[in-house]
């Protein structure tokens, strides 16, 4: 049985301590651990955090191969020092049969970079008309517990109201992405005193945070939990809170790039900050990030959407919406959330593997760094300092709002189950 | 000047002065019997349409000709992307072609941006209107125009300072909207929008301007009203309730004209709706600059190409031309 002993690491930010993995597991968590037999890593002054689990993935496969596959995305969350990410459903075909997620999830299981947990449609071909077999999705190997229509609101009252209900016979989840359609009829960026000023299509904050209000208040009445993609306004931020004040089950995630970029990047009309939900304003940015710290938001999810260069290198309204994030992820909120003092590393080990794992029902992801645990782990240089170059990117897209920017932070080491995915900041 | 003109925003007052000063220069050629200048023999510019337009297309083809360029015409209906091409190759394609200037209409707002600083040509950009952005040479134009009628022919350097321009419509959807405030602010005058509040954006307390919903407040104290097109597609989205009651509450006709100061213009970018935003027999009176402002409207952007693309050799070979040193 193959050993590692990763010595001196400060775990979740903690006291420096020695972690011995054998085999699949964690064996032992100590100070002075013996190195016989083992193959040792030296991590004075780098963070041991569990490996970080992403519930907002795009793969694109099957369907848009030209922008990632499986394998792509699984090496680009490796790379960024995640241990399982969860993939969305609106790929082509969609994924709202029972046979479309367990292809996702055995092409995750083959490569081994990182785990796939596939997540349902909530509706037949994310068309918000028709509920899917959810429970045929569930029943199949791919145990999906998550639904998602995302890119596309489940806007019709009723049809929400359903799946809340119905996913509760097996403790499933229903991940809405907030944006009331009509209020967003042609809407190309955060309507506000930029997108008057550069005759771009508004949308409004209140098209996401009257489908929240809506979906909360469904929730409670029907008694489901619930789970909010991608909060983006100060306003959903206080309907969260309000909501959980009641003791409404609902969870909440933010994107990276919502905790650091603003719409006055639109100024350069260049689309890679087109996005859905669109930036923000700096006031929504702190309203986030105060959130996240508090626990109103409970997850960091990346909403990693890759897309070919083409649908990029071109007018604003013609081009794709989305960022990739996996590989970046970490470094964004450790700039906008531990080096502001609002967060410590436990804080991100919560909000970014064991409060995402508990959401999608993983058991075996999110778990303590101790004895007994799987070997699902990520060690992080903060110390380090680099500009992003896309160029290094393990997905196959490079739609990275970040190119050319610093960013602080570097995972060394991935670890899935024990065997290194990433080693020394590249992929083994 | 910068090497492209993007947006009203992007000129400084000394810029737009210039602009309106050369514009002047080149207005003595229209009354002159061979209506051409050799300034920019031998250079190609593209008239790159991706949105349909007539009038605009053709005041700058005339001005490209009056000034001895050789012209190509790029009419591509529809977006780029339901075309098939992007519009980085399209570019790329009249660049490689040997085209010396682009001047560009697009219906997506910033895509003469992304065309002036991707990096996909080099040549110099001229935004012939862009989505719900900026339409620089109209506003261009509208300003002259306004210096013509309500400062005189013989100013010469001055700008708007203190005229109070009102601006009627479809603030929304409106680029001429956009640009005049841009440009009216820099050169000094009052800017007040007038329209239903569905037709202002959000967002609008930013600009340099006053918002009213109520013309018949507004207009004695208008030295210039702008009225705006209004599509009559927009009451099917619920902007206003019918065309009568638009018409009712914001359009101009004789009585509503009868209240401005006597001096006061009435102005429009064409092409008009009659019967909606303004009446005929506003639109036909005197005051009413539309006529004025297409003639106008080559000599702007002549003056426009000219400064963008012209050598060091004075735009018209008198001896009064003034400040051509500036112009490169």
């Amino acid at each position: 049985m193959s050993k590692i002993l990763i010595r001196g690491a400060k775990v979740l930010g903690g006291e420096p301590q020695d972690v011995l993995i054998e085999g699949e597991k964690i064996a032992a968590v100590g100070a002075g651990l013996p190195a016989e037999g083992a193959q040792v890593i030296e991590a004075e002054g780098r963070i041991l955090l569990p490996g970080l689990v992403d519930l907002h993935t795009h793969l694109r496969e099957p369907g848009r191969e030209d922008s990632e596959t499986v394998l792509t995305g699984t090496r680009a969350a490796a790379s960024g020092g995640y241990t399982a990410v969860f993939a969305m459903a609106n790929t082509f075909p969609v994924a709202d049969t029972a046979g479309v997620v367990e292809q996702v999830y055995r092409l995750g299981q083959e490569h081994g970079y990182c785990d796939v947990q596939p997540i349902g449609a909530v509706t037949v071909g994310l068309e918000g008309k028709k509920l899917s077999e959810l429970g045929a999705m569930h029943d199949s190997a791919a145990r999906v517990t998550v639904f998602s229509d995302d890119g596309k609101c489940v806007d019709d009252a009723v049809i929400m109201r359903r799946a809340l209900e119905y996913v509760k016979a097996f403790g499933g989840v229903i991940a809405q992405h907030a944006q009331e359609p009509r209020l967003t009829e042609g809407a190309q960026m955060n309507e506000g005193i930029v997108s008057a000023e550069l005759g771009l299509g508004g949308w409004p904050a209140v098209a996401e945070e009257s489908v929240i209000a809506r979906d909360v208040l469904l929730a409670e009445h029907v008694g489901s939990r619930v789970h909010i993609c991608h909060l983006s306004t100060a306003g959903s931020v206080e309907i969260v809170r309000w909501a959980k004040s009641r003791g409404i089950d609902v969870t909440a995630e933010v994107t990276p790039h919502h905790l650091l970029l603003t719409d006055e990047l639109v100024r350069t009309y260049n689309p890679v900050y087109k996005v859905n939900p669109p930036l923000r304003t700096e006031a929504d940015v702190l309203a986030l990030r105060e959130a996240l710290a508090d626990g109103t938001i409970d997850i960091v999810a990346t909403d990693h959407a890759p897309h070919p260069h083409e649908d990029k290198d071109c007018e604003w309204a013609a081009a794709a919406m989305g960022m990739v994030g996996l590989e970046t992820a970490l470094a964004v909120v450790q700039q906008t959330m531990v080096e502001t003092g609002l967060l410590d590393w436990a804080g991100v080990a919560e909000r970014m593997s064991f409060a995402p794992a508990r959401i999608g029902g993983l058991s075996h992801h999110g778990r303590p760094v101790s004895a007994g645990e799987p070997a699902n782990l990520v060690l992080v240089d903060t110390s380090y300092r680099g500009v992003v170059d896309p160029a290094h990117f393990a997905s196959r897209s490079r739609n990275t709002p970040y190119e050319g920017r610093e960013l602080p932070g570097r995972v060394t080491h991935t670890f899935l189950r024990g065997r290194a995915t990433v080693v020394d900041g590249k992929l083994a | 000047m910068k090497r492209h003109l993007i947006s009203a925003a992007d000129l400084t007052r000394d810029d737009a002065v210039l602009i309106l000063d050369t514009a002047e220069e080149m207005a003595r050629i229209a009354d002159r019997p061979i209506k051409k200048l050799p300034t920019l023999r031998g250079r190609t510019i593209c008239n790159l349409f991706f949105e349909d337009s007539t009038r605009t297309r053709i005041s700058f083809e005339a001005a490209e000709k009056r000034l001895s360029a050789d012209v190509i015409n790029f009419a591509a209906k529809g977006s780029s992307v339901s075309k098939g091409e992007s519009l980085k190759d399209t570019a790329q394609t009249l660049e490689a072609m040997g085209v010396d200037a682009v001047v560009i209409r697009h219906s997506a707002s910033g895509a003469p941006y992304r065309l002036a600083t991707s990096g996909w040509i080099d040549a110099p950009v001229i935004n012939a209107g862009d989505g719900t952005h900026q339409h620089p040479t109209q506003a261009l134009l509208d300003a002259f125009t306004m210096r013509r009628r309500l400062v005189g022919k013989d100013a010469l350097g001055q700008d708007l300072a203190g005229r109070r321009v009102t601006i009627v419509g479809d603030v929304l959807h409106s680029r001429v909207a956009r640009s005049n405030v841009d440009l009216l602010h820099t050169l000094g005058a009052e800017v007040t929008l007038v329209a239903p509040p569905t037709l202002v954006p959000v967002g609008v307390e930013q600009w340099p301007c006053e918002v009213s919903y109520s013309l018949d407040e507004v207009l004695p104290k208008s030295d210039a009203v702008m009225m705006l097109r209004v599509q009559r597609e927009r009451m099917n989205a619920a902007f206003f309730p019918t065309e009568r009651e638009y018409s009712r509450r914001y359009g101009l006709d004789g009585v509503r004209m009868a209240r401005m100061p006597e001096h006061a213009i009435v102005m429009h970018p064409g092409p008009m709706v009659r019967g909606m935003e303004i009446t005929a027999e506003v639109a036909d009176s005197d005051r009413c600059t539309v006529v004025e402002q297409v003639a106008n409207g080559v000599s702007i952007r002549m003056a426009v190409l000219y400064l963008l693309l012209g050598g060091s050799e004075p735009a018209v070979t008198t001896p009064s031309s003034p400040r051509t040193e500036e112009s490169k």
